[in-house]
């Protein structure tokens, strides 16, 4: 749910970044917090196991300036990719105005991707939101790996709403930018749709 | 997309004023309002220092991930939560179903003032964003009705 405050002339956004476990999602949001100069990004916050997987969820602030004199920000998430941890990754989704897929390009997890996004049309659907109508973006990570599907085949099963999707090496940045620019791009114009 | 959540200027001044004279009357460190969403919508008292931005979004985490394990035994919700720390302790309560109003208080006060106070503040807020919700239905276009295409690309070629 974006949130205007008229009297401080500010717009918060919330974009949840969704995909299978070790998919990326969280080297994404800590990519992102590492190029990002100081006044524009608050606390990177993990709340992850000792082993450095998602328990609950990554959280980012990030501003991005202003657009007609209203500061804007995204409020970053991501969600705990593990399958088990369902019910937190539908708590997550709650109030959310734009998703980016992350998709694992590995040929051994495209399983795993086609029942991740599965999952997010079915928890979204049960915060009343459908996928196809709310603004979201597909990344196609890891393309650096020997076994990377070609980018046509994870199209065609993950992207069937040709929305923009983006290939990325999220640890050296690839794709980074591009994919939550134009997540940003979508939230604002829907923003800007809905008066 | 989800609904906006829009707060003028006349709202503003109303949540900021319940806020201070709770943190005032129940001897609070720090008052703060958050929608479910994690988005801080309103601060008093004490802040400097605490970063209010991360405190907004662990506070709805843990409200909605409370509602969560209500609804599992069979609650709708938590709408009042209490965590008792050695020195601050952190009292939360849902406004509306949509917001929560959260206290950091020391041994100054007590959890009785606190609760009784946040109760009758959680009354009063509960008014302002009905008020809101009314004011939401007839509202004009918001702000971000008329800018172009041009101004979402340059937000980002900054």
């Amino acid at each position: 749910m974006s949130f205007i405050n008229h009297p401080s002339k500010e717009i918060n956004c919330k974009v949840v970044y969704y995909g299978p476990g070790l998919c990326g999602k969280t080297t994404n949001l800590q990519y992102i917090f590492n190029k990002s100069s100081g006044e524009t990004k608050g606390k990177l916050i993990s709340l992850s196991t000792e082993t450095d997987r998602t328990l609950f969820f990554d959280f980012l602030p990030l501003s991005v300036g202003e657009v007609r004199g209203m500061k804007t920000r995204f409020h970053l998430y991501t969600v705990p990719g593990q399958v088990f941890y369902d019910a937190s990754r539908k708590l997550i989704l709650r109030g959310v105005d734009g998703v980016v897929f992350v998709a694992d390009s590995q040929l051994e997890r495209m399983e795993a991707n086609i029942e991740s996004l599965e999952n997010l049309r079915t928890n979204l659907a049960e915060h009343g939101y459908d996928l196809s109508r709310l603004p979201h973006v597909v990344q196609y990570n890891k393309r650096d790996l020997p076994n990377a599907v070609p980018v046509e085949t994870l199209r065609q099963a993950l992207n069937p709403g040709n929305v923009p999707d983006f290939e990325a090496v999220a640890p050296t940045g690839v794709g980074v930018f591009d994919t939550l620019k134009a997540a940003a791009k979508l939230v604002l114009t829907e923003i800007r749709k809905a008066g | 997309m989800a609904k906006q959540l829009a707060i003028y200027e006349e709202e503003s001044g109303r949540i900021q004023d319940i806020c201070n004279r709770l943190t005032a009357d129940a001897s609070a460190r720090v008052v703060f309002l958050v929608d479910k969403a994690g988005q801080l919508l309103a601060s008093a008292g004490q802040v400097q220092g605490l970063d209010m931005t991360s405190l907004g979004s662990l506070t709805a985490g843990n409200v909605v991930t409370m509602a969560g394990l209500a609804h599992l035994i069979g609650e709708a919700e938590f709408p009042n939560q209490y965590h008792e720390g050695s020195r601050e302790s952190l009292y939360m309560s849902v406004v509306g179903g949509r917001v929560v109003l959260g206290l950091v208080f020391d041994n100054k006060t007590s959890l009785g003032l606190v609760r009784l106070r946040a109760r009758k503040a959680v009354e009063e807020l509960a008014r302002v964003f009905e008020q809101l919700d009314q004011k939401a239905a007839t509202a004009g276009p918001g702000p971000l009705a008329d800018i172009t295409d041009e101004d979402i690309d340059n937000l980002f070629n900054e």
